[in-house]
């Protein structure tokens, strides 16, 4: 096993009756793309959530390069957040701020740094994902692929450690899909963050993917690097993986296409 | 019956203790924020800039009807003469800190409720946390130290010219002597009167700006019906809400003071 970063012990989340987390265990690789798999509704973004400590998990440990970041016990939120960037599914950017002051909001609320730095900082990273031009337009103003560039923007402009991807390619035409998936390769290489997606576009994601984890009935039923998928025909994970196409649609032509 | 009236009760007295922490955190954290001063600049502009319009005419029309109807129940008595006294004593006393703080949660209090309602919909709430920015008091605790700040001033203001209405309608159009008017108004309000308007207005600024906050800020886990509706539920019941604890706290604090 790779060295892990980011382990995840006995986590249990339930809602009232319904147990949508039943003891996850995952390890995930320093530096690495790990992508959960999973039915709709199955708990997938409620882990990444989490992790990324928006709802308390009822037990569980998670644990960040050998320390814990968050006990199974309330009252345990607010710690080493910094640690963690979070990319909305629907970006969650704010309509009132523009793209640069999107980008600039953690850094200026939360990193205590002056305002040349920061700005410094915001040109740079705007650059680095082609939206200099964009800069001073509202979200509003633009276009899908755009807002997701601006969200993985403010993900990635405080050094994050880990980056949790909830299904970054929701509402994107396929060529677009395959552009934020290139993206999130492109830029884990360039700032070496591990990071944790959850994604529906099978086979595609596992192109970009490092390891792939199955959460079925609240616990993962399959972790393994994407060529290790078995077509058991006899499997539930067959069924899942037929019913998402695996299999049936060949290797996928990565395109050289800009959102 | 007595059941149920229980039950009203203990989610009464719960929730009360949730506004109030609620509230207590979005002060604490704001005193955490960087750019207090250009987070309160805006806030005071939202509350107070942008209710002062409104504020401003429903305080001309409630001095002029106030003056136009205490006049005509005066003068059975041959007591118009104490039009600036009865006027200028009931807003600054009662209408002006009520009708004000009804006003600001009319527009600015619905305002908030909703805001907050889509931003928490659309996740930028939860965005905000994964940001180590602490939501509460980026969002909220400005508003309510705003709220301070906003009351007490749109209160005067609606003070004002709800005593230059009654002037307006009894000394210009009824012919009231001018003299005896702001004479008895300058007679009769005492230091004591002012000083209760103000702090019926602090504390309805608090209340009614916690409450609409804190609707909007929980819409995902108050309101009965998810996204859109969810939102304008929140709203309504902040407004609802916020007025009827304006008139409840009203009768408390005029009994405290009286």
């Amino acid at each position: 096993m790779d060295d892990v970063f980011l382990k995840i012990t006995g986590l249990k989340k339930y809602f009232g009756e319904k147990r949508v987390l039943d003891g996850v265990h995952l390890d995930v690789p320093r530096a690495s793309v790990t992508t959960i798999i999973g039915k709709s509704g199955i708990g997938k973004s409620v882990l990444l959530k989490c992790i990324a400590n928006l709802l308390i998990p009822d037990a569980g440990l998670i644990e960040l390069d050998g320390q814990a970041i968050a006990q199974s016990r309330r009252g345990a939120q607010g710690t080493e957040a910094v640690t963690f960037s979070y990319m909305f599914q629907n970006n969650a950017l704010f309509d009132s701020l523009t793209a640069a002051e999107n980008v600039a909001l953690p850094l200026l609320e939360a990193a205590w740094l002056n305002q040349s730095e920061v700005n410094d900082r915001v040109q740079a990273m705007l650059a680095h994902l082609e939206l200099s031009d964009s800069a001073q337009r509202y979200p509003g103003e633009l276009s899908g692929g755009m807002k997701k560039r601006v969200a993985l923007a403010r993900a990635l402009i405080t050094n994050p450690q880990v980056v949790l991807f909830d299904e970054p390619t929701t509402g994107l035409d396929p060529e677009r899909k395959f552009s934020v998936f290139e993206m999130i390769a492109d830029y884990r290489e360039r700032f070496g963050f591990t990071a944790l997606l959850v994604s529906h576009d099978i086979p595609e994601v596992f192109e970009i993917s490092d390891h792939v984890a199955w959460l079925d009935e609240g616990v993962i039923k399959f972790f393994g690097k994407p060529s290790e998928l078995e077509i058991d025909a006899e499997s539930a994970l067959s069924g899942f993986l037929n019913k998402a196409n695996y299999g049936r649609e060949g290797t996928i032509n990565k395109q050289e296409t800009k959102v | 019956m007595i059941t149920a009236l229980g039950r009203s009760t203990l989610i009464f007295i719960h929730e009360l203790g949730e506004i109030s922490l609620f509230g207590a955190g979005a002060v604490r954290g704001f005193f955490c924020q960087r750019h207090r001063f250009a987070k309160l600049l805006i806030a005071t502009h939202e509350i107070g800039v942008r209710c002062f319009p409104i504020v401003t005419i429903v305080g001309l029309f409630t001095g002029l009807v106030m003056g136009l109807q205490l006049y005509y129940t005066l003068v059975k008595f041959g007591g118009e003469a104490a039009l600036g006294t009865a006027v200028s004593l009931s807003l600054i006393r009662e209408l002006g800190p009520v009708l004000t703080a009804l006003m600001v949660v009319g527009q600015a209090g619905s305002a908030m409720a909703s805001e907050l309602g889509i931003q928490r919909n659309d996740e930028q709430i939860d965005a905000l946390q994964t940001m180590s920015i602490d939501p509460k008091g980026y969002l909220v605790g400005p508003r309510l130290l705003a709220a301070l700040l906003c009351f007490p001033m749109l209160t005067a203001v609606f003070d004002l010219i709800g005593i230059w209405g009654g002037y307006v309608t009894g000394c210009v159009l009824l012919h009231v002597d001018s003299g005896v008017y702001w004479n008895r108004v300058f007679q009769s309000v005492t230091w004591v009167d002012v000083q209760g308007g103000f702090i019926k207005s602090l504390v309805f600024g608090l209340v009614t700006i916690a409450i609409c906050t804190y609707r909007g800020f929980n819409t995902h886990r108050k309101a009965s019906y998810p996204g859109v509706r969810g939102v304008s539920e929140s709203a309504t019941r902040a407004v609802v809400w916020s007025s009827v604890t304006v008139l409840a706290t009203d009768y408390l604090i005029t009994s405290f003071l009286l």
